[in-house]
């Protein structure tokens, strides 16, 4: 049973990988948006060549949120173009498990821009990620993965909505506010001038915590909300 | 034995009616058409039969199974999509080959060439679908659908867009199913090439059975009188008095 | 619960109509001053906005997994006061927080915590009114999230930074100033719960008017 419920749900995050490795159209643009969102905020944030101390964290996970929303809507866009989410809804596998695999895809991708953004971050606001890169893996890790459990299941209901590339922002920012907190704190204590490692640590237990429950009742939910 | 039961299924989308008393029931080994104009409900059955959308009202048996009884259901169902349900950014093989996961299929790699000679389609296997005919990705997309001997197989307007020796391939290939025993039910309005083929025909209109008959010849004409029974105009019989 | 209403409605009009008077001979807070009185209206206002976030949710929690139709009523109805109510919350607050910390609006856990779930509330009329068909499912969903997240908010914040006063000062206020903010609450909860009830039979209403104008000619 298990063994199957994993199976389904890594042939479902192989078959979106193997789509994206062919086109890499959402990797591309995913990294270039990104690294546009970066551009803006320093615009508006830098004075005299200088970032002021501690917004490299805010403008990190702002870009990551921002261009995951990008992301989980064009994978989306992509089961919708055949109608093959109907066809992958209509297999004998568990549902959930389809949720699964479709998570894991997204939350790869997020994890492989975060790969370019948090270097430039680091790079261009001076922010020493390199200090505790555990400790700042796990923080992207479970920030990404809370992010990506809520966005996944909103992108995926809302796939027969017409007006769900603005819909899915709307409902999904003020539901992830307590995880991009997390994240934002958790980095910024780390990204202080006196690194505050306690902090880091705390929110990062907070973040599993939210993760567990986030994906939890998305699991629940995705099953009725599924059937039209 | 009957084993496809609808007991007066009605399906509503907020005020728009897009079927109601639906009842018919059918046995292994049949053909069965649904026929009517655009709008007349034959996708939303469809789609019902595919436990994909619940019905407002009444139920759909299966057997002695029922739409919620989940995974059990559904492996007993193949639909082919007006859509198609492939990846055109997969070829023919890797589409068939994830599916064949996604259906429990224990042997995949063979069943996914199996399915491939069977569409004629040995030597593009490693092609992309995106690069594919119409008739080349309805063949596939059938073999998709196909892939673990569903008892029920639904089709939404297979015959859309086919050359003769396309739909001839399909019309045979149906055949063959219907021959082994499971039940089809296909959507179309293509008159021409259903006649002769189904072995009953349901009318619907305006999301209502107007009729059923199992004639085998002269589909055009029965379609015709099937319709003029049906009511004229929606409006009027919905705004009638009670 | 359909009978109570109009009485419901009239008390409470005629409470909200006499509390002004009641304000006034509360007794005059030295250091808040005229400010304080805006009190008596935003505590019950934000604690039912909270109220009505759980029944939401819950109602919410009954459509998805118990497919309890007439449940949705009572969610559409929730959501709709809850929005109304989140507006009012956030109107009065900042009234209180100019004068108290000298500036309308400071991230603080409450505050911050009203805002986004006043921004859920939207974002869940908005899926409502242009989900299309079967957008009650959805918007079930999204509530569920919505409901669930609001302890979370207000834990990230508090850790990050708190300023709002604690809900502990309540029991520990003056009599004299106990008694017109009971009254208060009094009378805006009757208010919700008739509103509340109004909407949902609204509601009801015209789900069973769809039911039988779809099953009209089936006779």
């Amino acid at each position: 049973m298990m063994r199957a419920f994993f199976r389904v749900a890594w042939q479902v995050m192989r078959k979106d990988m193997t789509v994206e490795i062919r086109s890499r159209e959402i990797l591309l643009t995913t990294l270039l948006f990104a690294v546009s969102v970066v551009l803006i905020f320093s615009f508006a944030l830098v004075r005299e060549g200088r970032a002021p101390d501690d917004v490299a964290a805010g403008i990190l996970w702002v870009a990551i949120s921002f261009s995951g929303t990008l992301a989980m809507g064009r994978t989306f866009e992509r089961e919708r173009y055949n109608d093959t989410l109907r066809a992958l809804i209509l297999a004998p596998a568990d549902r959930p498990a389809i949720y699964v695999g479709k998570l894991l895809g997204l939350l790869l991708l997020m994890l492989l821009v975060e790969i370019v953004l948090v270097p430039m971050v680091g790079l261009l606001f001076a922010a020493p990620i390199f200090a505790y890169p555990g400790m700042l893996l796990m923080l992207l890790v479970s920030g990404t993965l809370g992010f990506a459990a809520v966005g996944t299941l909103f992108a995926a209901m809302l796939v027969r909505v017409r007006s769900r590339d603005t819909l899915l922002p709307v409902l999904l920012y003020p539901i992830t506010v307590p995880v991009m907190i997390g994240g934002v704190r958790g980095t910024a204590a780390l990204f202080q001038a006196v690194p505050d490692e306690p902090m880091a640590r705390f929110w990062i237990g907070l973040l599993l915590f939210w993760d567990a429950i986030f994906v939890t009742l998305a699991l629940w939910t995705f099953e009725p909300v599924m059937t039209e | 034995m009957q084993y496809l039961s609808v007991v007066d299924v009605a399906r509503h989308f907020g005020r728009r009616k897009a079927l109601s008393q639906i009842s018919f029931s059918c046995a292994a080994g049949e053909m069965i058409g649904l026929l009517g104009p655009n709008g007349a409900g034959k996708s939303t059955l469809l789609n019902i039969l595919a436990t994909l959308i619940a019905p407002s009202k009444g139920e759909v048996k299966y057997g002695d199974q029922g739409a919620n009884d989940g995974a059990d259901v559904r492996a007993q169902i193949g639909m082919l999509g007006h859509d198609l349900f492939l990846y055109p950014e997969l070829t023919a093989r890797e589409n068939l080959e994830f599916f064949a996961h996604l259906y429990g299929v224990t042997d995949v790699h063979s069943t996914a060439t199996r399915a491939l000679h069977t569409a004629g389609l040995v030597d593009r296997g490693d092609d992309f679908v995106a690069g594919f005919s119409r008739g080349m990705r309805q063949r596939v997309a059938l073999e998709r659908a196909l892939l673990h001997e569903p008892k029920l197989i639904l089709l939404d307007e297979p015959f859309t867009g086919l050359d003769q020796t396309s739909t001839a391939a399909l019309v045979g290939r149906l055949r063959e199913r219907q021959r082994a025993g499971c039940l089809i039910v296909l959507a179309t309005h293509d008159l021409d090439v259903a006649d002769g083929v189904l072995s009953r025909a349901i009318y619907l209109k305006d999301g209502r059975m107007v009729g059923s008959d199992t004639g085998s010849s002269n589909l055009a004409d029965r379609y015709r009188r099937a319709m003029d029974r049906g009511p004229r105009n929606a409006d009027s019989a919905l705004w009638g008095g009670e | 619960m359909q009978k109570l209403t109009t009485p419901f409605i009239v008390l409470s009009a005629g409470m909200l109509l006499v509390a002004p008077w009641i304000i006034n001979a509360a007794p005059y807070e030295s250091t808040m001053g005229l400010v304080q009185k805006v009190f008596y209206f935003h505590f019950p206002v934000a604690i039912l906005f909270l109220v009505s976030a759980i029944i939401c949710g819950v109602n919410s929690a009954r459509v998805l997994f118990w497919k309890n139709e007439r449940a949705d009523g009572w969610a559409v109805a929730a959501a709709e006061l809850g929005f109304v109510l989140g507006a009012l919350t956030l109107v009065t607050g900042p009234l209180w927080a100019r004068k108290a910390w000298g500036v309308w609006w400071v991230w603080d856990a409450r505050l911050t915590m009203s805002l986004v779930l006043f921004l859920t509330f939207a974002a869940y009329m908005l899926l409502r009114r242009y989900g299309g068909p079967g957008s009650d499912r959805l918007g079930a969903g999204m509530a569920l999230f919505g409901m669930v997240n609001v302890p979370f908010i207000y834990v990230s914040v508090n850790v990050w930074r708190t300023l709002h006063p604690m809900t502990s000062v309540v029991p520990t206020l003056p009599t004299d100033m106990g008694i017109p903010l009971w009254f208060c609450f009094a009378a805006f909860t009757m208010l919700f719960v008739a509103l509340l009830n109004l909407r949902a039979t609204l509601e009801h209403q015209r789900t069973r008017l769809e039911a039988l104008y779809l099953a009209q000619d089936e006779a």
